[in-house]
C-alpha cells in the first residue's frame, strides 16, 4: 500500500528519529512510503491557543498538501486528533464550507499510527524486537479524541523481548496541553509530577506512548531528575528488530 | 467569525462568577497548600470510584446521557414558551413568580419577599444560584441572616470560608479542621468533641435542628422545574432540605432560567443520571417536590424568582450554550486533573472546575474570565464522564478564540504572544519558511553541547525549562534526512 507519511513539525524538527522510525517499519511491512514535501504543521496549537485565524493557512496547507493521497498517517495521537476533530471546525469558523468539507475528507482519510497498523493494515505483530522493561502512557488525545483503546498495547505485547509494564492511573492527563505547560506552568508540572510517580513505581527503563510532544513533556522531567529513564515513541520500538539491535 | 449581539452578562459588584487574581496564580498558591492537595486527592479518589461503580451497572447509560442531552437541547430551544407555561401553572396553584434581570434585581426582589413577612432570618437549602448571585451577603445588607442548613454549606458559612466544590462545597476541608471551626464558631457545642463523623454530624443536627423550628421563611434553588405541571423539584442528601421546604410559613424558590423541563418524563430521565453522576448513588435520600401552596400542609405563600444572570447571553452562543445544560452533578470536577491539584478557590467562581471554566466566562463575559478557559490541558475526561454530554473541551476552545477575538478589539497593539501566533502561522504556511526556521533552530545546538539536553532558555519558554529539560535540535532534520535518503540524483 502507498501510504504517505504526515511526520508533524515537532518530529520533523526535534525528533527526526521517530519519523524515520515510522518510514522504517512500514515499509518492512511491505509498503511504499511517501513524504509529500508541502507540509508543515497541523495547526493545533493555533486552535487550541484561541488563533483560529491563523490556524487557517494551515489547516488549507494540510488539505492541499495531502489531497491526492488515499492513505495518511502520522506518529502522534493529538495531531491527528486535530486533523480530524478540529479542521473542519476551523474553516467553518472562518466561513470557508467549501475548505470544510475538503477537510472532512482529508481527515478521514488520516490514521495515527496505531490505528493504521491494526485497523487498516490489519496487523497486530509487526516483527519487532525490543530487549526493555517498558510502561506505556496512553495519551489524552488518542484516547479521547480518537477512542484507539488499547491498540498501541496489543502491538507492545507482540514485541519480542519486551517486559510491559501497566502504568497505575495511565489515563490520566501528564499535564502537557500545548500552551497549557506554559500558561499554566505550576499545574502542568504538578500534574507532570503524579505522572513521573507513576512511571517511577513500574521499575520501568522506558517509559513510550505515540505522540511526541506528551514524551517530550515527560521526559523532559525525567531527565531535569536525572532518573535515568527514558522515554521512547512507539513507532522506535514497533521499527526495532533483533537484527537492527 | 460570528459577533456576539451585546446581550447583558452577569453585572460585577455582585455575587460571585469573578475571581481577584488569575488562575494561574490563584492555582500556584493552591498548589503549595498540602492539606488541600492530600484531602482533594483523598475524596475525588473516593468519588470517582463510586461513581464508575454505578455507571457500570446501566446497560444504556450511553444511551440515558444522549437522551439527557436531547431533553437539553430540545428544551433551550424553547425556552421561553416553557418558562411562560412554568409561570402560569405555578400562578394557577397559588404561587407567584418574579423575573430577574440579574443577580442585582433577584437580590432586591428576595429581600423585599424576606421584608414583608417581617422576618429577620430565614433558612437556607443548599443552592448554587443563590451563591451565584450572593443573596446571603445581600440579606445581611438588609439586616436579614440567612442560616445554611446544608452539613457541607454549613462548614463554609460557620468558617467564613467559601465553596471549593459544587457538590461537597467544604471538600477541601478534612474533619479535624471541620471540628476545630465548629469548636469555635457554635456558641453551645459540648467541648469534649470528637472529630468522628458521627460525632460532627450530631453537633450540626443539634445546632440546625432549632433553627429549623423557628424559622418562619425557607429559601431553596431548584434542581428542576416541570413546565407541565409547575412543580418544582430539589433532589438532596440529608434531609434539611425537605425541612427548609415543609416547615416555614414562607418558601422563596430562586432558580436559573435554565433549569426548566418541559415534562415529567424529561425528569425520569434525569433522575437518572444525576444521582449515579454526582454522588455515586443509584438514588439520592430525599427528592422533594412539590406544585404551588396546598392549602392547610406545607408553605402557605410560595415565591418563585427566576433569574437570567447572563444565561440569554451565554444561549445567543451556538456553541457554548450547552454549558447551560449543565445539572451540577460535579462529575467533572471529580475527574479532572486540574481541579484534583488546584482544588475550587482557585477557579475564583462559584462553579469551579470544568464547567466553572466554560460557564463563568459566558456568564460574565469572556474579557472579565479570561483566564478560565485557557485553565485545562483538553484532557477531555470531563466530555466522558459529563451526564448530559457537554463538549468542554470544544467550549473551552471556542471561547479561547472568543477571548483572542475580544483582545484584538479591545487593545491596539497586539499581544506578544498574537505576535508570535502570527508569526509561526507565517512560517508554518509555507514549506521553505519552515524549513528555514527549522535550520535557525538549530543555533540552539550550543544551549546543550555539553550535557546533552537544555536545562534553561530565556522567556517565554522559560516556563518549560523551570521544570523540565528539552532534548538538543537534531544536527538534521527529518525531511532533510529524507532528501538525502529519498531524493539524491544517483
Amino acid at each position: 500500500m502507498r501510504i504517505a507519511l504526515f511526520v508533524t513539525c515537532l518530529a520533523d524538527t526535534l525528533y527526526p528519529n521517530v519519523g524515520r522510525a515510522t518510514v522504517t517499519l512500514l515499509e518492512r511491512l511491505g509498503h511504499q512510503v511517501e513524504f509529500p514535501q508541502g507540509q508543515t504543521c497541523c495547526g493545533q496549537m493555533h486552535v487550541n491557543t484561541g488563533y483560529q485565524q491563523q490556524a487557517l493557512p494551515l489547516v488549507r496547507r494540510y488539505v492541499q498538501t495531502f489531497k491526492d493521497c488515499d492513505v495518511i498517517v502520522a506518529p502522534s495521537g493529538s495531531c491527528v486528533g486535530s486533523v480530524r476533530h478540529q479542521h473542519a471546525m476551523v474553516a467553518r469558523a472562518c466561513g470557508d464550507e467549501a475548505l470544510a468539507q475538503r477537510a472532512e475528507a482529508t481527515g478521514r482519510r488520516t490514521f495515527e499510527l496505531s490505528q493504521l497498523l491494526i485497523d487498516v493494515l490489519g496487523v497486530d505483530d509487526v516483527g519487532a524486537y525490543y530487549p526493555h522493561r517498558v510502561t506505556y502512557h496512553p495519551t489524552c488525545h488518542s484516547l479521547r479524541m480518537l477512542r484507539v483503546g488499547d491498540r498501541p498495547l496489543r502491538l507492545l505485547r507482540h514485541v519480542q523481548g519486551l517486559d510491559l509494564v501497566e502504568l497505575p492511573d495511565a489515563e490520566v492527563c501528564c499535564g502537557f496541553g500545548g500552551t497549557f505547560a506554559l500558561k499554566n506552568s505550576d499545574t502542568s508540572t504538578a500534574m507532570l509530577a503524579d505522572k513521573m510517580r507513576n512511571v517511577l513505581s513500574t521499575r520501568a527503563e522506558v517509559c513510550s506512548a505515540s505522540d511526541s510532544s506528551c514524551l517530550m513533556h515527560i521526559g523532559g522531567g525525567l531527565s531535569r531528575l536525572r532518573t535515568g529513564v527514558k522515554t521512547v515513541h512507539l513507532a522506535e520500538i514497533l521499527a526495532n528488530t533483533e537484527a537492527a539491535t | 467569525m460570528t459577533t456576539y449581539l451585546g446581550l447583558p452578562t452577569a453585572p460585577a459588584g455582585v455575587g460571585h462568577l469573578r475571581g481577584s487574581e488569575p488562575f494561574p496564580a490563584a492555582a500556584r498558591r493552591a498548589l503549595a497548600d498540602t492539606q488541600l492537595r492530600a484531602n482533594l486527592a483523598m475524596a475525588t479518589t473516593t468519588i470517582r470510584r463510586k461513581r464508575a461503580a454505578v455507571v457500570a451497572e446501566l446497560g444504556d447509560w450511553e444511551e440515558l446521557r444522549a437522551a439527557g442531552q436531547a431533553a437539553k437541547t430540545g428544551m433551550m430551544r424553547h425556552l421561553d414558551r416553557y418558562l411562560e407555561q412554568l409561570e402560569a401553572q405555578v400562578q394557577a396553584h397559588g404561587g407567584t413568580v418574579h423575573w430577574a434581570r440579574d443577580a442585582v434585581e433577584a437580590n432586591q426582589i428576595v429581600v423585599g419577599l424576606v421584608d414583608a413577612t417581617g422576618s429577620r432570618e430565614v433558612v437556607k437549602v443548599k443552592s448554587m444560584v443563590t451563591d451565584e448571585i450572593g443573596l446571603n451577603e445581600a440579606l445581611a445588607a438588609g439586616g436579614i441572616t440567612a442560616h445554611e442548613t446544608d452539613l457541607a454549606e454549613l462548614i463554609i458559612q460557620l468558617g467564613h470560608d467559601r465553596p471549593s466544590h459544587i457538590l461537597v462545597p467544604a471538600i477541601h476541608r478534612n474533619r479535624a479542621e471541620i471540628r476545630q471551626i465548629f469548636l469555635r464558631e457554635m456558641a453551645d457545642v459540648d467541648p469534649a468533641l470528637t472529630d468522628q463523623p458521627a460525632a460532627l454530624a450530631e453537633a450540626a443536627r443539634l445546632y440546625l435542628r432549632r433553627r429549623f423550628l423557628s424559622a418562619r421563611v425557607g429559601i431553596s434553588g431548584a434542581n428542576f422545574a416541570i413546565a407541565e405541571t409547575g412543580t418544582i423539584c430539589v433532589v438532596e442528601s440529608e434531609g434539611n432540605g425537605r425541612m427548609c421546604i415543609t416547615l416555614p410559613d414562607t418558601l422563596i424558590t430562586v432558580m436559573g432560567i435554565e433549569k426548566v423541563l418541559p415534562s415529567w418524563a424529561d425528569l425520569a430521565v434525569f433522575m437518572q443520571l444525576l444521582p449515579r453522576s454526582s454522588t455515586g448513588e443509584r438514588m439520592n435520600p430525599y427528592t422533594s417536590m412539590w406544585t404551588g401552596v396546598t392549602p392547610g400542609d406545607g408553605p402557605q405563600r410560595f415565591h418563585l424568582v427566576l433569574v437570567d444572570n447572563g444565561r440569554t447571553a451565554v444561549l445567543a452562543d451556538e456553541t457554548g450554550r450547552q454549558a447551560l445544560h449543565c445539572i451540577r452533578c460535579s462529575a467533572c470536577l471529580n475527574v479532572c486533573p486540574v481541579y484534583e491539584r488546584v482544588g475550587g478557590h482557585a477557579y475564583g467562581s462559584v462553579y469551579p472546575g470544568p464547567i466553572g471554566a466554560v460557564l463563568s466566562p459566558q456568564l460574565t463575559g469572556v474579557e472579565e474570565n479570561p483566564t478560565l478557559p485557557y485553565a485545562s490541558s483538553l484532557c477531555g475526561a470531563c466530555y466522558d464522564a459529563c451526564p448530559v454530554k457537554i463538549d468542554i473541551p470544544s467550549v473551552l476552545v471556542h471561547l479561547r478564540a472568543r477571548h483572542v477575538q475580544e483582545a484584538h478589539r479591545n487593545h491596539r497593539l497586539p499581544s506578544s504572544e498574537a505576535i508570535a501566533m502570527s508569526a509561526a502561522s507565517w512560517v508554518m504556511a509555507d514549506p521553505d519558511r519552515f524549513a528555514a526556521a527549522q535550520r535557525a533552530s538549530r543555533l540552539g545546538r550550543p544551549l546543550g553541547r555539553r550535557r546533552g539536553r537544555i536545562g534553561q532558555l530565556p522567556p517565554p519558554l522559560a516556563a518549560w525549562t523551570r521544570a523540565r529539560d528539552l532534548p538538543v535540535p537534531p544536527a538534521q532534520t527529518f525531511r532533510q534526512w529524507w532528501r538525502d535518503e529519498h531524493e539524491r540524483p544517483s
